[in-house]
């Protein structure tokens, strides 16, 4: 649809950061990725896809925000020293912070494709997906929301054992 | 669309429920017609199937956390080891980390494969009372992914409950993955055929940690599931050298410690980070056995003794009910 054309439309390249193992620095990464980035310039979102464990609003100290609506869809979260850096996650839409998202795969899907097709990211150069650990329900919808898109490729990581 | 969705825990009835599609919760959910359409509950034969085969295990414990890479599959094997230690006892090992089974590398049984037999799926022994089984026998390689999505790795989850022949079980040990997702509320959901005596919650000392394993906490409390208590893993390092302690993941937020004081739940112990414990890993040896005087298996044993004695006082009042 002509909605879904229109809000990654202005993204120029999208960039996975993927592990099959937990807790190796993924969230750690996409941040200071996304940082780095932005003090280089670009004008940067991160789209956070682990439902379970969001990370990236602590990282950034966001974990506080709120999110809102406009006719286009959901309004990101700016963050970062000059608030420039759009950030969306289902952390911003718990009621408290340690509420548990305990969802089945169904239910993880149906979000994942709002927040790609749902959020008014404008204009990016680089939109960052940080996900959860794993080769399941969150990694395979993402990757088919993104399909219709400049999908830019895949950053993994590891440790060393 | 609310800007705010109403989060609250539980609220997916699980698609093979008897509420699937009905519940309030499902008003909204892009699945909901598919649920609606569906099967009802839980199949009664299935739920009798699980009850019997699981009729001998004695003791269940599982291994949770919110967070990835904190040593849940580390901390599995080696509660799995001290407990088949004592010869008497009969110990299993279920993996359920379908997408990232480490349990054979751990336990040094990389490239094993599972048997059938009349009575089912053979586990696979590592000593005579210690059996394991993960989707990690199952692949003909070691890096073949298992990108399945949720409903297939529930119906391996059911498989491993009700086609492996344990036997006799003092002990059963199931290692999870990271999250709060299918693999977590169907283990609960297929065991409630037998009984858990709790969960065993593992952690590492920073807040990034934390903010995870409390989401695990309150998964635990709405399912109710008791809480052995927390492991607060990677806490501290002794140089071997200077014998200086330091912190490599700061507790910032009072780590484990004040997290179990503020939720009321119990620290079993802290275990100090020690670059044996990752090498026994990846050799598949019990970095017990490999490194008896290391602090870390001080710890763990402590820890496990601890368990142990939880479980047998669960028991105990078990059979004062009965």
């Amino acid at each position: 649809t002509l909605a879904e054309r229109t809000n990654l439309a202005g993204v120029r390249h999208i960039l996975l950061v993927l592990s099959g193992k937990g807790g190796v620095g993924k969230s750690t990464l996409s941040t200071e990725l996304a940082l780095a980035l932005r003090h280089a310039g670009k004008r940067v979102g991160i789209l956070d896809v682990d439902l379970c464990g969001p990370s990236i609003p602590r990282m950034l100290r966001v974990q506080d925000s709120a999110v809102h609506q406009c006719d286009s869809g959901w309004v990101p979260v700016f963050v970062g020293q000059d608030k420039a850096i759009a950030l969306m996650s289902i952390g911003f839409l718990l009621e408290r912070p340690d509420d548990a998202v305990v969802w089945r795969g169904p239910k993880k899907n149906a979000l994942i494709k709002q927040f790609v097709t749902d959020v008014a990211w404008g204009e990016l150069d680089f939109l960052i997906v940080d996900t959860p650990p794993g080769t399941s329900d969150e990694h395979i919808s993402t990757v088919e929301a993104l399909r219709p898109y400049q999908l830019l490729g895949a950053v993994l990581v590891t440790t060393p054992q | 669309l609310a800007a705010q969705l109403s989060l609250s825990l539980a609220e997916c009835p699980g698609t093979g429920s008897a509420q699937a599609g009905r519940a309030a919760a499902c008003q909204g959910c892009p699945n909901q017609g598919l649920c609606a359409a569906g099967a009802a509950g839980p199949d009664p034969a299935e739920a009798a199937e699980l009850r019997a085969r699981l009729r001998a295990v004695r003791h269940t414990v599982l291994v949770l956390s919110g967070k990835g890479g904190v040593g849940k599959s580390t901390f599995s094997a080696l509660l799995a080891h001290g407990l088949a230690a004592d010869e008497t006892k009969q110990v299993a090992l279920l993996d359920i980390d379908i997408c990232g089974p480490s349990i054979p590398k751990i336990m040094g049984l990389e490239g094993e494969q599972v048997h059938q037999s009349g009575s089912g799926w053979s586990p696979v022994y590592v000593e005579e009372n210690l059996g394991v089984m993960s989707v990690g026998f199952l692949l003909s390689s070691p890096d073949d992914a298992v990108i399945w999505r949720g409903p297939k790795k529930n119906g391996l989850i059911k498989q491993f409950l009700r086609d492996v022949d344990w036997g006799e079980v003092d002990y059963l040990i199931v290692d999870t993955p990271p999250g709060t997702s299918d693999e977590h509320l169907s283990i609960v959901q297929y065991l409630s055929a037998t009984h858990i005596d709790g969960a065993v919650i593992i952690t590492t000392p920073q807040e990034v940690s934390l903010q995870d394993v409390r989401k695990e906490i309150n998964f635990c409390r709405k399912v109710k599931l008791p809480i052995i208590g927390v492991v607060e893993n990677m806490s501290g390092f002794v140089c071997p050298k200077c014998k200086n302690e330091s912190q490599i993941f700061p507790p910032t937020t009072g780590g484990a410690e004040k997290m179990c004081q503020n939720l009321s739940v119990s620290l079993l112990g802290k275990v100090p980070l020690d670059p044996q414990i990752g090498k026994s890993c990846d050799r598949g040896q019990s970095f017990l056995a490999e490194a008896p005087e290391s602090p870390a298996t001080v710890s763990y044993r402590n820890i496990i003794q601890r368990i142990q004695e939880y479980c047998e006082q669960h028991h105990l009042q078990e059979e004062k009910i009965m």
